[in-house]
């Protein structure tokens, strides 16, 4: 359903190039839960942000169902645009607007009458399980039911995919379960196909099928979750999993003298 | 007791006419300024490198153009701005005709208040906008220009007391109001009791617009 294909992008600075991409190749398949885990300027970021081309790439070629994403018209990717969901770390929620007004607000983009709208809304809140806070406003929730309102927002269109940006990582542990729980419901109940980056091991081992691991602007690893977990093979990976072994080691003795 | 009536009475019986003329001028200039200077300001932020409508060569016209509108100060401004007065209201002095150098001195300033609101506007906001296939005109109307409303609102109340500020220049060139009674009055009639007055007066609007503009902020932040 989606397909990479020698993606590269180079960053330009005043200190000199970046590369932030090098010669990506993955393909994703519809209904898939697709991680992609890297540590900080791996260039996961940049990697999911052209996928509906909030960042352009240099060279490469991205299309999804077919559709030559690079190639799309301003028009047509607005259009395209609608179909991709894209939740972030940051929420980026409409502070002026209620939690009705925010989910609502891609479909009055679209200048769908009030009363299609009204239905919409009120049937993704109630999958969210926000619909008693329908009136209230982002500065009155907290970071998990501010994801909630950011995640029904982003079903509104009826979209195929759902880009994950760091959908978790502002949020604490329990949060973040319950917040991977509903992505993970959506993908069941709605078949959407959901691409996600992250930096924790744990959101990656909790609900992706298949993992890429990114280093340095490259792929270096991908496969089935399970996989890879069983048998690391990059530097990243292992050093994820080992500091997760570890802590989990040290957890032990937690409560103990001098800490 | 019947002296204070008595200077109450005399100081609002002059007082009455310059105070609507003040209110008269201030009002309609604060309103031309904002329709002139909401465009412009949001043009110069949005024109900026990586922002959804980038333009180096506008920004860089637009910055010069506010830069030089603000650069005048507003005696030398209202003045050097006479010929378009009269054009517009058919007579270089007056209460009307002050509207015309009150509006172009706001202007640059209601824009550049704006283009700081509208920068300070995460991107993240405007990114998420985009990810949903909001056109440019769309993120304006509908992302930027909401999201930014209660900041715009400190911005208006500024212009409003900068633009007491301005009239009572006009007044002292003939643009009447309280500029005009104070100079009138009390320096070159002597009459300090008219020029505590007026500054009480003032005193008291300035305070009130503030206090009504810091209300509406509050309002609006939610």
């Amino acid at each position: 359903m989606i397909d990479i294909s020698n993606l590269s992008k180079v960053y330009h600075t005043p200190y000199g190039k970046v590369t932030a991409l090098k010669d990506i190749n993955l393909s994703i398949e519809k209904g898939d839960i697709y991680g992609i885990i890297g540590f900080s300027g791996a260039g996961k970021s940049t990697l999911i942000r052209c996928l509906n081309r909030l960042e352009e790439p240099d060279t490469g070629k991205i299309t999804i169902e077919g559709l030559d994403i690079n190639s799309l018209d301003k028009k047509s990717l607005n259009k395209t645009r609608k179909k991709v969901g894209m939740i972030f770390q940051q929420f980026n929620l409409l502070d002026s607007r209620t939690v009705f007004d925010n989910v609502g607000f891609p479909l009055e983009l679209d200048k769908v009458p009030k009363k299609e709208i009204k239905e919409r809304v009120e049937e993704i809140l109630d999958l969210v399980e926000l619909t008693d806070k329908r009136n209230a406003y982002p500065s009155q929730l907290s970071g998990g039911q501010k994801q909630r309102v950011g995640i029904a927002r982003a079903l509104a269109n009826k979209p195929d995919i759902l880009l994950s940006d760091e959908a978790t990582s502002a949020l604490d542990p329990l949060t973040t379960y319950s917040i991977l729980e509903l992505l993970k419901d959506i993908n069941e109940k709605l078949n959407i196909t959901i691409v996600l980056i992250t930096h924790e091991l744990d959101v990656i081992k909790y609900i992706c099928k298949n993992t890429a691991v990114i280093e340095q602007g490259e792929i270096i690893e991908k496969g089935a979750t399970n996989d890879l977990f069983i048998n690391p093979k990059s530097v990243t990976l292992k050093k994820f999993i080992e500091i997760l072994s570890n802590f989990q080691e040290n957890g032990c003795y937690q409560g103990g003298d001098g800490i | 007791m019947q002296a204070i009536i008595d200077f109450i009475l005399k100081i609002s019986d002059l007082m009455i006419v310059p105070l609507g003329e003040t209110i008269y001028m201030v009002a309609l200039s604060t309103l031309f300024s904002v329709i002139g200077g909401l465009p412009l300001g949001v043009l110069a932020a949005v024109t900026e490198e990586g922002h959804i409508c980038e333009s180096k060569n506008l920004n860089k016209v637009l910055n010069i153009v506010i830069n030089i509108a603000r650069s005048l100060p507003f005696i030398i401004l209202m003045i050097a701005v006479f010929p378009l007065t009269k054009l517009i209201v058919g007579k270089r002095i007056g209460t009307t005709a002050a509207i015309v150098p009150l509006t172009i001195a706001a202007i640059p300033f209601v824009a550049r208040l704006i283009e700081s609101s509208v920068k300070e506007l995460s991107s993240g906001i405007i990114e998420a906008a985009q990810s949903m296939g909001a056109n440019r005109m769309q993120i304006i109307t509908q992302v930027i220009i909401p999201e930014t409303m209660p900041s715009i609102v400190l911005g208006i109340t500024l212009t409003i007391i900068n633009l007491i500020g301005y009239s009572a220049m006009a007044g002292a060139i003939g643009g009447g109001g309280l500029g005009n009674l104070a100079i009138r009055y009390g320096y070159q009639g002597f009459q300090e009791d008219v020029m505590f007055g007026t500054v009480v007066v003032l005193v008291i609007l300035v305070q009130g617009i503030q206090s009504i503009g810091n209300l509406i902020y509050k309002k609006m932040l939610r």
